[in-house]
């Protein structure tokens, strides 16, 4: 918390240096518009951006009431509750215009005139296409309206004061169009406006300063989700196999791909959005994706062989790591083979069973390639199942199966036998540390 | 040989350690009350207590285990001495065919053994993973609910009784 204050008080000073404190004055009120009053074919457009944005992560709880807000978002100032956007007029957004809407996504002002703050994504929504934007009003306004107010925010002080937030959107918001790639299609052009405006790719695959602001000069290259890591998405990807715009779509559309990764953690509600978009919006947004990827130099085709060779085994037990154990992760390595064979290898080894072929070969797994621990800890831990409802892979939750110290000895092996990368430091202490993670 | 922590006893057991607890209890101890139904991890028949956490004994092999003490529902009571879950179970008449219902305990037990006063989204949620294939869910969410009831009012009337089964 420490590393927070000093940014913060910088904070107040641009802020009190700009005296920017004026200027967003509160929006008339509107009696809360008929549904019949939207064109329908409006209405459903609305509903398939509301979908690429993913919307319902933020405003639905789990089995609650669509969009009536109550999402906790741990962030690292605090946790933000996300809001009630049902047209409901006391707790909802049912007084907002179309105008207060626009400059809630466009600027972050809610229609009172105060600030939201930039965990709603409008840095990104900024970039939105009024036409977007109607849509999304017209389908957000046809929703059931929903009597219901979000717990209060729990922010480190001074943050609950929202005028600060005028000091980040100077400094952090920039409007207009999004910034096209240097080689104009029509495919590309469209991707790089769905992935940086709608999709809001960056708010988690992006790192973040002090301020919570997305870096821009490490864009997409990999960042936070709520206490996991989600991947680099640019030249930096840590897929063994480089990705395809075709495995990319495939990914996006279904969550799953074979020789990459089945989506777990707050990957799994994007994709069950993603799902409803169009899957011509969706190759746009991998041939986007891809491009920021670039083509594999040879470092990455290194990696790939590395990874294809291992995974040929017919079990990670056999395969030769390239370097020899340090000294220090013998006992770990000792206990985490012995893990592996009984409680991994029925499913992930070839020939075990009739069903073995069909897991993931885990030097394939991009789990096991990132630059920490937390997603493959969060795997074996929960264990990976579809959305209640949605048909999807399965793999089954170790938690209490396996003791911390049994869980860190797997995943230290797992590394090792796995990929040709350094060991993760201190994996026991992330994984007591991830314990009472959800 | 190895050696289990099993009901509050020291058990001998004569299998390789690779083996899925589920099977010991089973086919070398004669504990049936954890079922076999999936194998795969994914139904909860199989549900035991490890340490005082609800585990899919199916996919938990033997040298995991370790000292840590296991209970399965024959540790909770008798037919001539039902726990306060079996009982609770037997009053809320939770079972259709019965499969997933030693399963179904012994995930309760945990939770609470965990937290003696959970809410009712509490119990959901941490029911959620047991499947029960005759739709007796909602006898069994209440079976769950009555069985904290009455530790609860137990624990007034007796501050010092003791809390679980």
């Amino acid at each position: 918390m420490a590393s927070y204050v000093v940014p913060i008080f910088l904070l107040l000073a641009v802020l009190a240096g700009c005296g920017a404190l004026g200027g967003h004055g509160p929006m008339q009120e509107i009696n809360p518009p008929a549904p019949t009053a939207f064109d329908r074919a409006q209405v459903r457009r609305g509903q398939v951006l509301a979908s690429l944005g993913d919307c319902s992560s933020c405003h639905t709880t789990r089995n609650g009431p669509p969009y009536a807000g109550g999402v906790p978002v741990p962030t690292p100032f605090g946790t933000i509750y996300g809001t009630n956007i049902t047209p409901e007029p006391q707790t909802g957004i049912g007084r907002w215009s179309e105008a207060a809407f626009r400059r809630a996504l466009r600027e972050g002002i809610a229609r009172n005139g105060s600030h939201l703050y930039p965990a709603f994504p409008y840095d990104h929504f900024t970039h939105l296409t009024d036409d977007d934007i109607a849509a999304l009003y017209a389908f957000v306004m046809t929703r059931d309206p929903v009597q219901a107010k979000p717990p209060p925010n729990r922010l480190m002080f001074p943050l609950q004061f929202r005028p600060l937030v005028a000091g980040w959107n100077m400094l952090y918001l920039h409007e207009g169009p999004v910034t096209q790639p240097s080689s104009q299609n029509a495919e590309l052009s469209r991707g790089a406006y769905l992935v940086d405006a709608l999709a809001h790719c960056g708010a988690c695959h992006s790192p973040r300063n002090a301020l919570g602001a997305e870096q821009k000069d490490a864009y997409l290259a990999g960042g936070e989700a709520e206490g996991w890591h989600a991947t680099a998405l640019n030249p930096k990807s840590p897929s063994p196999v480089p990705w395809t715009v075709e495995a990319l779509t495939a990914y996006l559309q279904s969550g799953m791909v074979a020789d990459h990764a089945i989506t777990a953690g707050p990957m799994e509600d994007v994709v069950h959005n993603l799902s409803h978009a169009d899957p011509a919006d969706l190759r746009a947004m991998a041939e986007y994706i891809v491009s920021r990827m670039g083509p594999p130099d040879g470092e990455r085709q290194a990696r790939e062989a590395a990874a294809r060779k291992k995974a040929a085994q017919d079990s990670l037990a056999t395969v030769q790591p390239s370097s020899p154990a340090p000294p220090t992760d013998e006992e770990a390595l000792a206990l985490g083979g012995v893990v592996y064979a009984n409680s991994c290898a029925e499913c992930h080894d070839l020939g075990r069973q009739f069903s073995s072929d069909t897991a993931l070969r885990l030097p394939l797994a991009i789990a096991l390639h990132l630059p920490d621990p937390r997603n493959l800890i969060h795997i074996i831990r929960h264990g990976i199942q579809p959305p209640e409802g949605q048909p999807g892979r399965w793999m089954p939750p170790f938690e209490g199966s396996l003791t911390d110290q049994q869980l860190a000895a797997l995943v230290v092996w797992l590394r090792r036998q796995g990929t040709d990368a350094p060991p993760w430091k201190d994996v026991l202490k992330t994984v007591k540390d991830t314990g009472d993670a959800p | 040989m190895i050696v289990l922590n099993l009901n509050g006893r020291q058990q001998v057991v004569d299998a390789d350690a690779s083996t899925p607890l589920l099977y010991v209890l089973r086919d070398d101890l004669q504990l049936n009350g954890a079922k076999f139904g999936c194998g795969l991890g994914q139904c909860g028949a199989c549900t035991v207590m490890v340490g005082g956490t609800a585990v899919l004994s199916c996919i938990t092999p033997l040298s995991v285990v370790g000292t840590r003490p296991v209970k399965t529902v024959e540790g909770l009571g008798s037919a001539d001495k039902p726990g306060v879950l079996q009982s609770a179970f037997i009053a809320e008449q939770a079972a259709q065919c019965g499969y997933c219902i030693a399963g179904m305990m012994m995930r309760a037990q945990a939770l609470l053994e965990k937290n003696p006063n959970p809410s009712d989204a509490d119990i959901r949620q941490h029911m959620s993973i047991n499947l029960c294939r005759c739709g007796t869910h909602m006898r069994i969410l209440r079976a769950v609910r009555r069985a904290a009831d009455s530790i609860k009012s137990a624990s007034t009337e007796h501050p010092n009784a003791q809390r679980g089964a």
